[in-house]
């Protein structure tokens, strides 16, 4: 699979290591009322759906930049590559 | 009709017109008392032991193509059950001993191999971890043997015994692994669950459950409504979708696992290696070909097949171990679809809805567990209660933190 990199363009995925489901970014508030079901659900439980899967990439042997990367799992066709600093920005993860 | 080497030499004799479909093609009836989703080995083991050892009646298998056309069609045959944890142990051991009677118990030629597994050794550290994990594996009954480095070298003398970095030091044998007729299994199973009685029903998709009140009433499929008093999920690979049409998400992600097969050769490989020190496993099928495998693809996928580097990985582990193979021809790739849980363990467990069932997560440890998964989740289904050997398969251990997490590595499916 090729990854074209936003930053890089295209890069072989076997530079990438992958973390899994997109999800993970939102990592739940420890201290919240609810944080055992909420880490349950972050750590443990997964969508993992047949077709879109937006998920996390870790391109180790490059710039060592977070990716978001929309692939389908059926054909493993990469739909969209986005920095996953500004996926996480736009959910409001960073102050 | 039972087969014998009677029957064989009768249908030699007489032009082999007296042979008959190994099972029956049924319609689907409107209700059963149980309906096992999946038509794999596990799906058909679990019908099978039903019907014999726990004399449950109006069984049907439903199977989206057809039986075996999944992964107990694209496994590498391994059996074995050389685990370390309490939870996992006496579950393979038992389905060792099954496999040891189980061509006798269901008249079907299985091809089991009890031919041994053998660990490779390439460091003190794997030593001592080998020879806990053996030490475990005989508390539970098991059989367990190190070899050294010269007995090793008796053995498998073609294997690179000059490789600095990774040198062979010893291994762990286990004398009762070997292989397995893969098809074979789930065509024993579907034909002994047949004679008894089992409906197994090809063709026919299942599109949703039907859940009144917290309780499951029957499966939506392709060929209609069909109502169950419990139904059993063992879909493995596909857990996840089918799942989600009850509303559930599991602890679980698919992932594609490649495997391969050369061209035939004559007998060289005498039992099932695994490399210690990289991730490659190979044994020799008795058509001739080596059947070898690696590591998954490491990335989500449903797609039944993986990429290059995978491939060009596992031809290097191979090579390092077993250097004679570099003239040897590739046949054939392939590639099958893992349910890989949180902790590279299996679930055989209830549901939180009443009659729903669920027997997946099995990793890509799938195939050599097939009868015990099928005879465990026959006894769950059959009696309310897990088997013995089953207790720890829970969907509850994530929250309780009771995981069985055989290489400790945490909540991250493609490290397992």
């Amino acid at each position: 699979m090729i990854i074209n990199h936003p930053l890089l363009g295209p890069c072989d995925a076997q530079e990438f290591v992958y973390k899994g489901d997109l999800r993970l970014i939102d990592r739940p508030d420890g201290m919240a009322e609810s944080a055992e079901a909420a880490f349950l659900d972050y750590l443990y439980l997964r969508e993992n759906p047949a077709g879109a899967h937006r998920e996390l990439w870790f391109h180790e042997q490059g710039d060592r930049s977070w990716l978001v990367v929309t692939r389908n799992t059926v054909t493993h066709e990469i739909l969209k590559v986005e920095l996953a600093r500004d996926v996480a920005r736009s959910m409001g993860r960073s102050r | 009709m039972r087969y014998s080497g009677f029957s064989v030499i009768k249908e030699a004799l007489t032009g082999h017109k007296g042979w008959r479909p190994a099972w029956r093609e049924p319609d689907p009836q409107p209700h059963y008392d149980i309906v096992i989703i999946g038509g794999g080995g596990h799906g058909l083991a679990t019908a099978y032991y039903l019907a014999k050892e726990f004399r449950q009646h109006r069984i049907a298998v439903l199977e989206k193509g057809w039986i075996g056309g999944g992964n107990v069609g694209r496994n590498t045959t391994i059996i074995r059950s050389n685990y370390m944890l309490d939870g996992n142990e006496p579950f393979y051991e038992f389905s060792l001993k099954l496999w040891e009677g189980l061509e006798q118990d269901f008249n079907y030629n299985a091809m089991v191999s009890q031919r041994g597994i053998l660990n490779l050794i390439h460091s003190d550290a794997q030593r001592d971890a080998f020879i806990r994990r053996g030490n475990a594996m005989i508390l539970n009954g098991a059989d367990a043997e190190l070899l050294s480095r010269d007995q090793v070298r008796r053995e498998y003398p073609f294997l690179n015994f000059n490789d600095a970095r990774f040198p062979i030091q010893g291994g762990l044998a286990q004398r009762r692994g070997g292989t397995v007729r893969h098809d074979a299994v789930a065509w024993g199973y579907a034909r002994g669950a047949d004679q008894l009685g089992v409906d197994i029903i090809q063709n026919c998709e299942v599109t949703g459950f039907r859940i009144e009140n917290g309780k499951c009433m029957g499966v939506e499929t392709s060929r209609g409504f069909i109502g169950a008093g419990k139904v059993g999920v063992a879909v493995a690979g596909s857990s996840s979708r089918v799942m989600a049409m009850a509303g559930m998400r599991l602890p679980i992600e698919s992932h594609v696992l490649q495997a391969f097969v050369t061209e035939g050769l004559k007998p060289v490989l005498p039992g099932v290696i695994t490399f210690g020190a990289g991730h490659f496993y190979c044994s020799q099928s008795d058509k001739g070909g080596l059947v070898f495998g690696g590591d998954i693809d490491g990335y989500n996928s449903y797609a039944q097949r993986g990429n290059l580097p995978v491939i060009e990985d596992v031809a290097e582990g191979g090579m390092a171990l077993f250097p004679g193979l570099g003239r040897v021809r590739l046949l054939r790739v392939w590639g099958g679809i893992m349910d890989m849980s949180m902790d590279g363990s299996p679930i055989i467990d209830r549901t939180h809805i009443d009659g729903l069932y669920f027997n997946g997560g099995w990793c890509y440890g799938g195939f050599k567990a097939t009868p015990a998964s099928g005879w465990c989740f026959a006894h769950l289904l059959a009696t309310d209660q897990p088997h013995p050997t089953a207790t720890a398969y829970r969907f509850d251990r994530f929250e309780r933190g009771y995981m069985i997490d055989e290489k400790g590595m945490g909540a991250q499916p493609n490290l397992h």
